[in-house]
């Protein structure tokens, strides 16, 4: 028996539009499955995981909250996996971010210091992610080194770093020896948008990012380079265009995003700073941009759909004790199934018995 | 001289979980397949080679537990990468994003559960040779294994015909696949080969490292693994030296915090990780003239008919 791959003569329009759709449905089922083998009801769970958690207004809300951070984060990958820059240490540039912007928040706690705050430690963030971001880009541009494996160990290095700070220099003196900062000062907070609720600057924030990445990859010369070189590196080089340049430029723009997502994380619905304020945020902000298309549009939707992952297995397992890790069991799948689902674009796929069979196919 | 033993003994033991990873990852690139889904079939060994040696108190089925799962999830990988010719960047990642809940989910019942480690080696007469004894008779058996495994790759690469046809596949598949090999059927093999080393090197971190199972254990093991098969120019006898190197920087983290270096722990921690990244950085750099790696590595092939 074997798998046998046809190129379509174009790519299919029709898979194009529908292939995440599939995706996510075979990922429903595989699910379904999964959720029974644990011996949980699988309708209950399902309920639990997609359906309960849009019924009310608190957890749409968090639902928003957990979207900023994916679709920020995203947006800036899906402009490196664009121009064929495979940037995965997401997770770093947004802990050091993070790190970046509490740093102004620690050293202003109870001083009256004004609004000025908060300003300056989004655009330090932003900074800090940007520059955490070019060192892979740097050593894959001037020495060759694979930004997958660099990009990657910065991650460990800035959990570590976080670490330190929260367990040493940055620990709060009346926090019972809890590694974490003091709570920020309101002025080193992210405003809210709605009185007493979860919602805060930073989703408006994300929908500016959502719309500018829009306007970039469809109206500018920019976004139409970034677009060649992933797409056909030969014709890019031809059109003149510097690979190595969009590199950097789109390493530098997504560690930025994700910085700037650090910090709004922690100065917004965390409070303060401590290990583990990202579930995971840079690694499933992948799926995220792989399962949006690399499209502005489709990551916000991704974003929001994932987001609701994420506070269904909440949901689930405060209700019915399922695992927190079949999240990321779920995730994993969805991206398998994305993945699988866009080779159909490219490919009709048969499934062949014999290899007479191969032979009179071609024939 | 018992601290240098000790060094040495804690130095292969560090070592040996990479090596073994490091070994089927060469195999699968040397095929063209970049699987860097290491660290998410790692994961999937620890997890159930320790629930399979927990449920049977045999550190052999534990062990064989850890690969057949490793082989399992390296289908999974094939299934996309060479069946449905998927981008093997974004494939690998989802493995290890899969293997990452996967192995939480199969490991949450083991979480605080104790083994006895694998048993060592014992020779009477040898292994009480003062320096030397213990180092050279008194290891587990993981250790040897993968010693007779890095040997036994080297031997098949470099001196036998399938060898030489799995690194044609590796360099130009439209070659190989015009003069008749079956390209992706061998490619298959190699990642199989490739899932059963990472999914053993995760068994041997909660069977013979640590007596115990925590999520996560693998803490970038398997990334580490991939860089050393670029450190090694995709060659056996590299690889040796530099997951030596690899596990004596990580041990020599762990006797620092010991000897009371003034250094926080955490930054003493990331030393593995940042020579990672300079090692890669060294090398790419010095390898301006050529590069060294499988020219079709990380290609998709469809074969027309």
């Amino acid at each position: 028996m074997q798998l046998v791959l046809e190129k379509r003569a174009e790519r299919s329009g029709t898979i194009a539009l529908v292939s995440p759709l599939i995706a996510i449905g075979l990922t429903i089922v595989t699910m379904v499955i999964l959720f029974a083998i644990l011996g949980k009801n699988p309708l209950l769970a399902l309920d639990a995981y997609f359906i309960a958690p849009l019924t009310d207004g608190y957890s749409l809300q968090e639902i928003a909250v957990k979207a900023t951070p994916l679709v920020m984060i995203a947006i800036g990958l899906s402009l490196c996996y664009l121009a064929n820059a495979w940037n995965i240490g997401a997770e770093g540039q947004f802990l050091i971010g993070a790190v970046a912007g509490s740093w102004i928040a620690v050293k202003t706690q109870g001083t009256d210091a004004g609004a000025w705050v908060l300003p300056v430690m989004l655009l330090l963030a932003a900074a800090a992610g940007t520059l955490y971001a070019l060192i892979p880009a740097i050593c894959k541009v001037k020495f060759g080194a694979s930004e997958i494996l660099t990009s990657l160990m910065l991650v460990y290095v800035a959990e570590l770093f976080l670490d330190y700070l929260v367990r040493g220099p940055w620990r709060d003196p009346h926090g019972f020896n809890f590694p974490t900062t003091a709570e920020f000062d309101p002025v080193a907070t992210v405003p809210l948008l709605i009185e007493g609720g979860r919602l805060h600057l930073g989703s408006l924030i994300a929908l500016l990012v959502v719309a500018a990445a829009a306007i970039l990859l469809g109206r500018t010369i920019k976004g139409f380079e970034i677009r060649v070189v992933g797409a056909a590196p030969r014709a890019a080089r031809f059109g003149g265009f510097n690979a190595n340049q969009l590199v950097i430029l789109t390493f530098a723009v997504s560690g930025a995003l994700a910085g700037l997502a650090g910090i709004i994380e922690v100065a917004g619905p965390v409070g303060h700073l401590q290990p583990g304020i990202s579930p995971g945020y840079g690694f499933t902000a992948i799926i995220v941009a792989f399962l949006g298309r690399l499209n502005p549009v489709g990551i916000l939707i991704a974003g929001l759909f994932l987001a609701l992952t994420f506070i269904g297995g909440e949901q689930a397992q405060i209700a019915m004790k399922i695992p927190l890790d079949v999240t990321k069991v779920f995730q994993g799948i969805l991206l398998f199934y994305v993945l699988a689902c866009d080779s159909l674009i490219l490919y009709r796929c048969r499934l062949v018995f014999s290899n007479r069979q191969v032979a009179r196919g071609a024939g | 001289m018992e601290l240098v033993e000790a060094i040495i003994l804690s130095v292969l033991a560090a070592s040996t979980p990479l090596l073994i990873a490091a070994t089927g990852e060469l195999v699968t690139e040397r095929s063209g397949v970049l699987n860097l889904g290491v660290e998410g079939m790692m994961i999937m060994g620890a997890a159930c080679g320790f629930a399979g040696a927990w449920l049977t108190g045999s550190t052999f089925i534990g062990a064989l537990c850890g690969i057949i799962a490793g082989t399992l999830m390296s289908l999974i990988f094939a299934l996309m990468a060479l069946g449905l010719a998927v981008n093997q960047v974004a494939t690998g990642l989802a493995l290890t994003i899969l293997g990452i809940g996967l192995s939480g989910l199969i490991g949450a019942g083991f979480v605080g559960e104790r083994i006895t480690p694998a048993a060592h080696l014992d020779i009477p007469g040898f292994t009480n040779i003062p320096l030397i004894g213990r180092v050279l008779f008194g290891e587990d058996a993981f250790v040897y294994l993968s010693l007779a495994l890095i040997v036994g790759v080297w031997w098949f690469l470099h001196r036998t015909r399938p060898g030489l046809i799995l690194r044609a596949c590796g360099d130009n598949h439209v070659s190989a696949h015009a003069l008749g090999y079956p390209v992706l059927r061998i490619r298959t093999f190699a990642v199989m080969f490739g899932g059963a080393c990472a999914g053993l090197a995760g068994a041997y971190l909660p069977l013979a490292y640590t007596p115990f199972f925590i999520p996560g254990m693998t803490a970038g093991r398997g990334w580490i693994a991939l860089a050393l098969v670029v450190f090694s120019s995709w060659r056996p006898g590299r690889l040796v030296v530099g997951a030596y190197l690899f596990g004596a920087v990580t041990i020599l983290q762990l006797h620092a915090q010991g000897w009371g270096v003034g250094i926080p722990s955490q930054f003493m921690s990331a030393l593995p990780y940042l020579a990672t990244v300079i090692v890669l950085v060294l090398l790419s750099r010095a390898r301006t003239g050529g590069s060294t790696a499988p020219a079709a590595l990380g290609t998709v092939f469809v074969p027309d008919r």
